[in-house]
């Protein structure tokens, strides 16, 4: 099952690669057209619509790949109907982060809910490895249900910040090891302590 | 000639605002402090870039966060707001070949949004004021955190933006349909119609098609202030709510509750609003902005300009339908909502500013071979910028990315920073360069070699700074945070020196330009024109 790195390492690649063909493709434009020679031919009506097309293909075609491709889009939209294993309750207030169970203990390949509470401020809940990068997240709005669903695969130990600017001190809401996932066969490398 | 009269008098005689019409120096008057503007927002910009890096000793945590909410107000208000409304205040009258319906009123339009701007910029750095511009209820109205007067500051700053705003847009579509005195009766209807682009698309079901009254910059610019005007009806309704809660609260000791406003449906309002400067405007006058230039270098009439215009429409339709992208991580919001609105609409930008690429490359290919000018490499280099940034939006508006990507770096840096700085910015370096000339009466530029340095490290730093800020995203670095671990500071350092690229390239710019125009015509273009415009018309039409 692909996890957030794998989704992110694509990502990476993917984007990169298209990054370069973009600029090369305006580089070469950009000399070609100061240059004299050959028939000046402009782009037929078939042409033209055949490209706004592919356009249509590739901004719609996304959603459909990763919809297949990655786990949580369809858990995510399907929550309301898949019974969880475990709820976690979580409460935001005056920039603190309480945990009605600390460290949240997940069982592995088990749907879970962070169910978060705000009683103030707009703030966010984010899950992270070891090595900062990012497994999951979710806006917790205050008066307004924040729940998320999620399967762990890999074993591993994770810290968790507000992902959401709530005023200068909420870049210091961070609580370590809070959530720990075991009982998988396979460990989360940047996740392991 | 010395140095210090060349900077006087700039280069070649530099300006002669006394030969200004009041329509040049009102369009100069707005491109002059919207480039100021821009070298303020590209100050605060390395300030944070440094600050990233490592905490600066000499600004604390709140000042960062103020500088970090009036950053991007400053950046798209004071600097891109002012330099677009400025040129298509001028353009509008030159393309409809009329005057202007209101002098007094783009006049206003420039001090108000002008000082709007300073006052805002002055909560933050005396008040630090601090909640950001996403505003996200009720943080802006916390005055545990803020002070209520920082707030209220804030809030005159944004009125005064809005007050100037609305009176761009009264006079934008005054001017497109009033009849001026003593000219023959306009046909009003039918001039909204075609500036709307309500033509082009009933052109569609026609066999014989009607004929455009206004030209495509003209459709383009309407448009897009139809967004302008939008959104300042909801920012101004969000500023007013927020200073109830200042004053109640925070002056006069009230019960106010911030329960009594839905977190969610305010957030929902906001972003609807703001996706029309984001996702509207800026898409819609890059894109009529580009058919101008297109049109302007190649002197060729513009490829499929049917579905150009109707292209346009369909951007300012879509940009009322795509604000839930910004609340794919929200669980209340309803998945209906992300999907349709989140990921299907919002997929349409990357068709409408697709078309908007190919139109502007195949009729510039209609022309050449053509010389590589200023504008012409500004416009590529804006035309890639968004090559760029709307995919990296289309990519961060999916269910299954935004889960890891929302807030992050990817956003603001692959996608905002790219879009704006690369995109937008060099559109309008692009623009300055053809009008330059038109505005100031034929000046020459000091330094071709200076514009070309200004050329290369604004658009390497633009793309090497939007992508170390995107890779850092990747690895999990947030935005609207400190990291104090140096974390990230491969990528950081990175994004720093890139940001001190653009940095420079900004002063070799105004260098540039001072040094062609000179202090003392730089100054005139302030003082008021003796020449009226209906005199001008009445010799045009004598020629």
């Amino acid at each position: 099952m692909a996890d957030s790195l794998d989704v992110l390492s694509t990502l990476k690649l993917v984007y990169t690669i298209y990054a370069i063909v973009a600029i090369s493709l305006i580089a070469w434009y950009a000399y070609s057209i100061t240059q004299k020679g050959g028939e000046i031919k402009t782009a037929s009506k078939g042409i033209f619509w055949s490209y706004v097309a592919v356009l249509i293909v590739m901004g719609t075609g996304l959603h459909f790949l990763t919809f297949n491709l990655v786990p949580w889009v369809p858990m995510d939209l399907d929550r309301a109907n898949i019974k969880a294993e475990k709820t976690f309750k979580i409460t935001y207030k005056d920039h603190v982060i309480t945990l009605d169970e600390n460290p949240m203990r997940v069982p592995c390949n088990k749907y879970v809910i962070f169910d978060a509470d705000s009683e103030d401020l707009t703030y966010g809940f984010g899950i992270f490895r070891q090595n900062h990068t990012l497994v999951t997240q979710m806006q917790v709005v205050p008066n307004n249900g924040n729940d998320l669903m999620w399967k762990f695969g890999k074993n591993g130990t994770y810290y968790i910040r507000s992902t959401e600017y709530s005023g200068p001190k909420g870049a210091h809401m961070i609580i370590e090891d809070a959530v720990i996932v075991s009982g998988c066969s396979e460990d989360d490398i940047h996740s392991i302590k | 000639m010395s140095y210090l009269n060349k900077l006087m008098d700039g280069h070649d005689g530099g300006l002669k605002h006394e030969g200004m019409t009041p329509m040049q120096k009102i369009a100069m008057r707005f491109v002059v402090i919207g480039l100021l503007y821009y070298g303020l927002a590209a100050l605060e910009g390395m300030i944070m870039r440094a600050y990233e890096i490592t905490p600066l000793p000499f600004i604390d945590e709140t000042h960062f966060f103020s500088i970090m909410t009036v950053h991007p107000m400053v950046g798209i208000f004071g600097s891109s707001y002012m330099i677009v409304f400025g040129a298509f205040l001028f353009l509008t009258p030159f393309l409809m070949e009329k005057p202007i319906y209101s002098l007094k009123m783009a006049n206003g339009s420039w001090m108000f949004i002008g000082g709007g701007v300073l006052i805002m910029w002055l909560a933050g750095f005396l008040f630090s004021y601090a909640p950001l511009y996403t505003l996200y209820w009720p943080l802006p109205a916390d005055t545990e955190q803020f002070t209520a007067i920082g707030g209220i500051v804030y809030i005159v700053g944004v009125v005064g933006i809005m007050i100037g705003t609305f009176l761009y847009t009264y006079n934008v579509f005054k001017t497109i349909v009033y009849t001026p005195k003593g000219w023959e009766k306009q046909p009003s209807g039918a001039l909204l119609r075609s500036a709307l682009g309500l033509t082009a698309i009933a052109n569609f079901f026609r066999k014989k098609e009607t004929k455009h009254l206004v030209p495509l910059p003209i459709a383009a610019i309407a448009r897009g202030t139809i967004d302008v005007g939008l959104n300042a009806i909801v920012i101004s309704t969000a500023g007013v709510l927020i200073l109830i809660y200042l004053v109640g609260n925070g002056l006069f000791s009230m019960d106010l509750q911030d329960t009594w406003v839905d977190a969610l449906l305010y957030k929902n309002i906001f972003w609807w609003g703001l996706d029309l400067v984001a996702d509207g405007l800026v898409l819609v006058f890059v894109a009529g902005t580009w058919y101008l230039l297109a049109m302007m270098i190649s002197g060729k009439d513009l490829y499929m300009q049917n579905v150009a215009r109707a292209a346009l429409f369909v951007e300012m339709v879509v940009s009322w339908t795509v604000w839930s992208h910004h609340l794919m991580s929200d669980q209340g919001q309803s998945n209906a909502l992300k999907v349709l609105s989140g990921e299907v609409v919002t997929a349409f930008e990357l068709v409408t500013q697709g078309i908007a690429v190919f139109i502007v490359l195949t009729t510039l290919y209609k022309a050449k071979p053509i010389k590589m000018t200023n504008e012409l490499k500004f416009l590529l280099g804006g035309i890639l910028g968004f090559m760029l940034a709307v995919p990296a939006g289309i990519i961060q508006a999916d269910l299954g990315m935004n889960r890891i990507l929302h807030n992050t770096q990817w956003i603001i840096g692959n996608h905002v920073h790219v879009a704006i700085l690369v995109g937008l910015t060099m559109t309008l370096y692009s623009a300055i360069y053809v009008l330059f000339p038109i505005l100031t009466n034929g000046v020459k530029l000091y330094s071709q070699k200076l514009a070309s340095a200004h050329f290369w490290l604004h658009l390497v730093g633009g793309i090497g700074m939007g992508a170390f800020m995107g890779m850092a995203g990747i690895d999990g670095m947030l935005r609207r945070t400190i990291y104090y671990n140096g974390e990230y500071n491969t990528y950081m350092i990175l994004a720093g020196i890139c940001g001190a690229m653009m940095m420079l390239a900004f002063i070799l710019f105004l260098y540039n330009i001072i040094m062609s125009i000179g202090l003392k015509g730089l100054l005139g273009i302030y003082q008021p024109s003796k020449i009226d415009t209906h005199d001008c018309l009445v010799q045009e039409k004598d020629k």
